[in-house]
C-alpha cells in the first residue's frame, strides 16, 4: 500500500487486491469500506450491503477463502489479499457452481438481495463440511438473514449443493477413467 | 388448461440474480452524486433555525438544501394518497421538515456530494436549532391526548370510523354469555433486505426526467413526481431496477427522497442518487401493526356468535400518507370464515411521534385475524368445547357463497366473499396437524416434563384490488414475445408466472417469453403491486393480451394459408391446421406478414414487401379497422376483490425455565384457487410464515419514553435467523376458483404472515394454560405471564379435554 495523491481533501491509499482471480487496484481512503470498494471501486455489484453493521450478512465475500463480511472491513486492511465475490462463483466455462445451481433447483431465493451472502458463505461452508447433517446445514446458513424465503428452501439448497458438488466430482473423476 | 399453467417451472429471474448481475438500486448510477439526509433526532420539536454554512464548506459538497432552498410544489405537505370520508384529520409530510418535526427520522435537510462518506460529513456539520416539545408515544399516550402530535388534530385522532352489520348491541344483550376481552399487537415492520433508493437522471436536451426507485408502483412515482415538479407526464419515466424486497413499504409514494433526489438532478444539470442505509429505513420509512382492541361478544350454549362489538385504536404513526387501509383491512378482515349474526366495529386512528404506518405485509390483517381467533378461543375457553368444534359452527358454509358480510372492504366495494370452502379446509388442517391425535402427545410428554401447546387459526383475504391492470403482448418477427405490464416485482417470480400464462396462451415456448415488469417506458397505464395483486390483476391481463395477440396471428395466418382461422393451432411457436404439422408457418414468419413493408430489413422481412405479390391489390395494405403487428393490449378490472383463505396450526414447546418457546410442527392450508406456479406460491407461504414467527415472538419496534427508537438495527430488532423459523413448513392446498377473473385465480403474496401471531398465541396457550392476550410475546413477557398467573388462586392447565381450551383464571369468562 502507498500513500498517493488526495480527493476531496482526502489522501488516497493503493489497494492491490486478487479478485476472482484477476489483479485489481483501486485507489481509495483510508476509511472506505471494502464492501463500498467491491461496489463501487472495482463496480462489482453483485455484493450486496443489506445493514452495514455485520449482521445480516448479505456483503459476505470470501477473503483468502474463508468468509467474511465486508462491510466490516477498510479497504485499506484487505490490501495483498484474495477476494472472491459471487461474481467469481460459477465455473470458467460459465457453469453455475454448485451451490448456484442448487438454489435455482430449489427456489433458494425471491429477490436476490440476500443471495451474494448466502452463496459466498454455503460455498465455504461445503468446503468444510461437504456432506452436512439438517443441523450442520441450519448451523452453515445460520447468520445470515433473509426475508423472503423463510429459509426452507435455502436449507435444501446446501443439501442439494453438497450432493450436486459429489455428482460433478464423480462425473469428472468418471470422465478421466 | 394447457401445459405451463400448474407447473413447477423454476424462474427464469434466478440466473443473473445468482451471478452477481441484479441490478438493484445502488448498483446503478456509479457516476452519480451522492445525497444524504439530516433527519431529525427529536420526536417532537420546533426547528428554531438551520445554519448550512459549515456543511458547504466540506470538500466535495454541491448542495444543501432545506425546506426554504424548495420551490412552492416542494415546500406543501406531500399527498394523502387514498383520501377517505372519515378522514377528518389527515396530515402527511413535508418532503423537508417546515418548522415542526414529528418524529425522530424525519428528514429536515439534504446534502449532495461526490460520495455518500462526503454527503454524511456535510451532514453531521448541518447545525439545526430545535426546542423541544412533548412526544406522545405509544397508543396510551395517542388515546389520553395530554399532548397533541398536531397543534390542529384535537385528540390525536386522525380518524374515527365505524361499520356496522345488524344490531349488535341488541344481539349482545340478548345472548346467553357474554365475554369481553382486551388485546393487543405491537409494531413491526416490513424490513426488506434492501431498503429505500432512487436515481434520477434529468436530460437537459431532451427536458426529461428518468429515475430509477426501489417501489411496488413506477406510475404511481411517475405521477407524484411529474405532479411535484411541474412536468407533464411525457416528461418522465420511471424504471424500477431489481428491487430486494418490499412487504409494503415500497408502497408508499412519493417518499420525500423520490421527489428531492430528481428535483435535485434537475437543479445540478448532474445525475443524483440516494440510497437509504439501515438506520434510515428503521427510523424514515414505515411501520405497521400496532393496534389496541376491546372486544365483547355474544354467543348461545354452542359457541355460535350472535353478536360481535370491536373497538379498537389504531397508531399510524405522525402521518398518514396513506389514509385508513390498514385500519379498514382490519376492521373487515378480522370476521375471517365465519359469520356472527350482528357485528360493529368501531376504531379511531392516532397519531404519535413516531414512523408513519402504512401497510406490511398482512396490512392490517393479522391484527384482525388475532383479534377474531383470540376471541373465538375464548368462546371454546368458557364453554369448555373443542376449539375446532366452535369454528365449525360459527363457518361460513360453501353453499351460502357468494357470502355478503355487510360491510364496505378497503376497495369502496361490498365486502362479498366469492368462493370459499371453509369447513373441508378446517377438516384438512385438523388432518394435517393431527389435532384429535393431540391429547396423547401433550400427555406424553407431560409424562416427561415437558409443556407442548396446539393452537389453530383461520383467516380470509381479500386479494387482487382493483381498479385495475393492463398488459401489452407483442410477436416480434422473431418469433420472440415481448410483455409488459406495469405493476412491479419485488422478488416474487413475476415475469415467470406471467410468462407461463403467455406461452400457454399463445402456443410458444416459454423461452421466447420475455416479461418486463414496472417500466413506464413499456406500459404506462398500471396500479402497482400490493395486496396480492400480481397473479390476479396482471395475470389476468397478460392473458386477454396474449389472447388478442393470438387471435391476430390466427387471422393473419389463415389469410396465408388460405384456411379459415378456426381450422388453425399454434403449438411450439408454429400456426398450423389442426393436427397438420405439415402445413406450419412460425409465428415469427406471420409478425413479418402481418406488418406490411416497403423496405425489406432482412430475409424474412422480404415475404412482407410491396412487390412480394401478398395481399388484395384491390384493399388497402392494412385495412381500415386494423392494425400492423401481431399484438394484443389489454386491461383487467375485477368488480371487486377475490377472497382468498387459509388455516394454520402449530405445535410449540415451552420452556418450562427459560420460557423460550420453540415450534415443533407448523401446517399450513392454503387456497388461493388454481395454482400457476406450486413452487412459487409454497416460497411465498414460507416466507409469509417466517415473518409470522417474526411478528409472533421476535418482532417489536422498542420506542422509549421520548420516542427515540432504541432498537433500530439488525443487532436489537430480531427478525428470524433459520434458527427461529419453524423447520419445515408443511403445506396442503385447496383449490376454489374465483368466479371473478378470467383464470380462477386468488392472490397468495401475503397469506403466510396473517395468521401467524394468532396460531402461535392459541398454541402458547395451550402449552401454558394461560390466557395470551398481547403479541409478540418474548421469553420475558412470557414468565412474567406466568409469575402473574402464579399469583392468582384459579387453577391452571388442570383436567382439560382433548383439543380443548383454557379455562379463564381470570373470570372474564362472564355469563350474561
Amino acid at each position: 500500500m502507498s500513500a498517493a495523491d488526495e480527493l476531496h481533501g482526502e489522501e488516497l491509499h493503493e489497494v492491490r487486491l486478487t479478485v476472482n482471480g484477476a489483479a485489481r487496484t483501486a485507489r481509495v481512503p483510508a476509511r472506505r469500506l471494502l464492501s463500498d470498494c467491491i461496489r463501487h471501486d472495482l463496480r462489482l455489484t453483485g455484493t450486496h450491503v443489506g445493514c452495514e453493521h455485520g449482521v445480516c450478512g448479505a456483503c459476505t465475500i470470501l477473503l483468502d477463502g474463508l468468509p467474511v463480511r465486508s462491510c466490516l472491513l477498510l479497504a485499506v486492511s484487505a490490501d495483498g489479499c484474495d477476494i472472491t465475490t459471487v461474481e467469481g462463483l460459477a465455473e470458467t466455462d460459465g457453469t453455475l457452481s454448485a451451490v448456484q445451481q442448487a438454489f435455482f433447483e430449489c427456489h433458494g431465493l425471491q429477490c436476490g438481495f440476500c443471495t451474494p451472502g448466502f452463496l459466498t458463505t454455503i460455498t465455504a461452508g461445503l468446503r468444510v463440511v461437504p456432506d452436512p447433517d439438517d443441523e450442520q446445514a441450519r448451523e452453515m446458513i445460520g447468520g445470515n438473514l433473509c426475508r423472503c424465503t423463510g429459509y426452507q428452501n435455502i436449507l435444501a439448497s446446501v443439501h442439494r449443493a453438497a450432493e450436486i458438488i459429489r455428482e460433478r466430482a464423480a462425473s469428472a473423476s468418471a470422465g478421466r477413467a | 388448461m394447457s401445459s405451463l399453467f400448474g407447473a413447477r417451472v423454476q424462474r427464469v429471474e434466478d440466473d443473473r440474480l445468482l451471478r452477481g448481475r441484479g441490478a438493484f438500486l445502488d448498483d446503478l448510477g456509479q457516476d452519480a452524486l451522492a445525497a444524504a439526509f439530516v433527519r431529525s433526532p427529536h420526536a417532537h420539536a420546533r426547528i428554531t433555525g438551520i445554519d448550512v454554512s459549515a456543511a458547504l464548506e466540506v470538500p466535495g459538497v454541491v448542495a444543501v438544501y432545506t425546506c426554504q432552498d424548495l420551490p412552492p410544489r416542494l415546500a406543501q405537505p406531500l399527498p394523502l394518497l387514498i383520501p377517505h370520508p372519515d378522514l377528518t384529520h389527515g396530515r402527511t409530510p413535508y418532503p423537508l421538515a417546515s418548522g415542526e418535526v414529528n418524529h425522530v427520522g424525519e428528514a429536515v435537510a439534504m446534502v449532495v456530494a461526490a460520495d455518500r462518506y462526503l454527503a454524511e460529513d456535510a451532514a453531521d456539520l448541518v447545525d439545526v436549532s430545535y426546542e423541544p416539545l412533548p412526544a406522545v408515544v405509544g397508543l396510551d399516550a395517542a388515546r389520553a391526548a395530554v399532548h397533541l402530535v398536531h397543534d390542529d388534530v384535537p385528540g390525536n385522532r386522525a380518524a374515527n370510523s365505524v361499520q356496522e352489520h345488524g344490531d349488535t348491541a341488541a344481539a349482545i344483550a340478548a345472548a346467553p354469555h357474554v365475554l369481553e376481552l382486551d388485546l393487543e399487537i405491537e409494531r413491526s415492520a416490513s424490513m426488506p433486505l434492501e431498503g429505500r433508493g432512487v436515481l434520477a437522471r434529468w436530460d437537459g436536451q431532451s427536458e426529461s426526467l428518468v429515475l430509477w426507485t426501489s417501489t411496488q408502483t413506477s406510475t404511481g412515482v411517475r405521477a407524484a413526481v411529474a405532479a411535484k415538479l411541474g412536468l407533464d407526464l411525457s416528461q418522465v419515466d420511471v424504471i424500477t431496477p431489481d428491487v430486494g424486497g418490499g412487504f409494503g413499504v415500497k408502497i408508499v409514494h412519493p417518499w420525500p427522497e423520490e421527489v428531492l433526489v430528481p428535483w435535485a438532478a434537475r437543479m445540478l444539470g448532474q445525475p443524483v442518487k440516494f440510497t437509504e442505509d439501515r438506520r434510515e429505513h428503521f427510523i424514515a420509512s414505515a411501520h405497521e401493526r400496532g393496534q389496541q382492541h376491546h372486544v365483547t361478544v355474544g354467543y348461545d350454549d354452542d359457541g355460535r356468535i350472535l353478536g360481535l362489538d370491536v373497538r379498537f385504536w389504531h397508531d399510524n404513526g405522525a402521518y398518514v400518507p396513506y389514509g385508513l387501509i390498514v385500519p379498514i383491512v382490519t376492521s373487515t378482515q378480522l370476521l375471517g370464515p365465519y359469520k356472527p349474526g350482528a357485528y360493529r366495529v368501531e376504531f379511531d386512528s392516532l397519531y404519535t411521534n413516531t414512523v408513519l404506518v402504512t401497510p406490511y405485509r398482512g396490512a392490517g390483517r393479522p391484527q384482525g385475524c388475532f383479534v377474531m381467533e383470540r376471541t373465538v378461543d375464548a368462546i371454546a375457553a368458557a364453554l369448555r368445547l373443542d376449539r375446532t368444534l366452535v369454528r365449525e359452527r360459527n363457518l361460513i358454509q360453501p353453499g351460502e357463497m357468494p357470502y355478503d358480510q355487510g360491510l364496505i372492504f378497503q376497495d369502496g366495494r361490498p365486502l362479498i366473499y366469492d368462493s370459499g370452502d371453509y369447513p373441508a379446509m378446517l377438516a384438512k388442517i385438523k388432518d394435517l396437524i393431527g389435532w384429535e391425535k393431540f391429547a396423547l402427545l401433550k400427555d406424553a410428554a407431560a409424562a416427561e416434563g415437558r409443556r407442548i401447546g396446539i393452537g389453530l387459526a383461520c383467516y380470509v383475504e381479500g386479494t387482487g384490488v382493483g381498479p385495475y391492470e393492463g398488459a401489452h403482448v407483442v410477436v416480434e418477427t422473431s418469433g420472440k414475445v415481448k410483455v409488459a405490464t406495469g405493476l412491479t416485482s419485488q422478488g416474487q417470480g413475476h415475469r415467470t408466472m406471467l410468462a407461463q400464462l403467455v406461452a400457454d396462451e399463445l402456443g410458444v415456448p416459454m423461452a421466447d417469453v420475455d416479461v418486463v415488469t414496472g417500466d413506464t417506458r413499456r406500459f404506462g397505464y398500471a396500479v402497482g403491486t400490493f395486496a396480492s395483486r400480481t397473479a390476479v390483476m396482471s395475470g389476468s391481463a397478460v392473458t386477454l393480451a396474449a389472447r388478442k395477440a393470438r387471435q391476430k396471428a390466427l387471422r393473419v395466418a389463415a389469410g396465408a394459408l388460405e384456411v379459415s382461422p378456426d381450422d388453425l393451432e399454434i403449438t411450439g411457436g408454429m400456426v398450423q391446421v389442426r393436427g397438420d404439422p405439415d402445413s406450419g408457418i412460425s409465428l415469427g414468419t406471420v409478425a413479418v406478414l402481418s406488418n406490411p413493408l416497403r423496405y425489406a430489413f432482412d430475409d424474412a422481412a422480404k415475404a412482407a414487401t410491396q412487390f412480394a405479390g401478398g395481399g388484395d391489390p384491390g384493399k388497402p395494405p392494412v385495412e381500415p379497422d386494423d392494425e400492423p403487428g401481431i399484438e394484443g393490449r389489454a386491461y383487467f378490472s375485477p368488480v371487486r376483490s377475490t377472497f382468498a383463505s387459509g388455516m394454520h396450526a402449530a405445535i410449540v414447546e415451552t420452556d418450562p425455565d427459560t420460557a423460550e418457546v420453540r415450534i415443533l410442527r407448523y401446517c399450513v392450508v392454503h387456497d388461493c384457487g388454481p395454482l400457476i406456479n406450486p413452487q412459487i406460491v409454497e416460497g411465498q407461504i414460507h416466507g409469509g410464515v417466517a415473518q409470522g414467527v417474526g411478528g409472533a415472538l421476535y418482532e417489536r419496534m422498542a420506542y422509549d419514553e421520548d420516542g427515540q427508537l432504541v432498537n433500530a438495527s439488525f443487532m436489537d430488532f430480531l427478525m428470524p435467523y433459520v434458527s427461529e423459523v419453524p423447520r419445515e413448513v408443511e403445506i396442503d392446498h385447496l383449490e376454489t376458483p374465483s368466479p371473478l377473473n378470467p383464470l380462477g385465480i386468488k392472490g397468495a403474496g401475503e397469506a403466510g404472515v396473517i395468521p401467524g401471531a394468532a396460531a402461535l398465541a392459541a398454541a402458547i396457550e395451550d402449552a401454558e394454560g394461560i390466557p395470551v392476550r398481547s403479541m409478540p410475546l418474548s421469553p420475558s413477557d412470557l414468565f412474567e405471564l406466568r409469575q402473574a398467573s402464579d399469583q392468582q388462586t384459579a387453577p391452571r392447565a388442570g383436567g382439560r379435554q382433548a383439543g380443548g381450551a383454557i379455562p379463564f383464571p381470570d373470570g372474564s369468562g362472564n355469563d350474561g
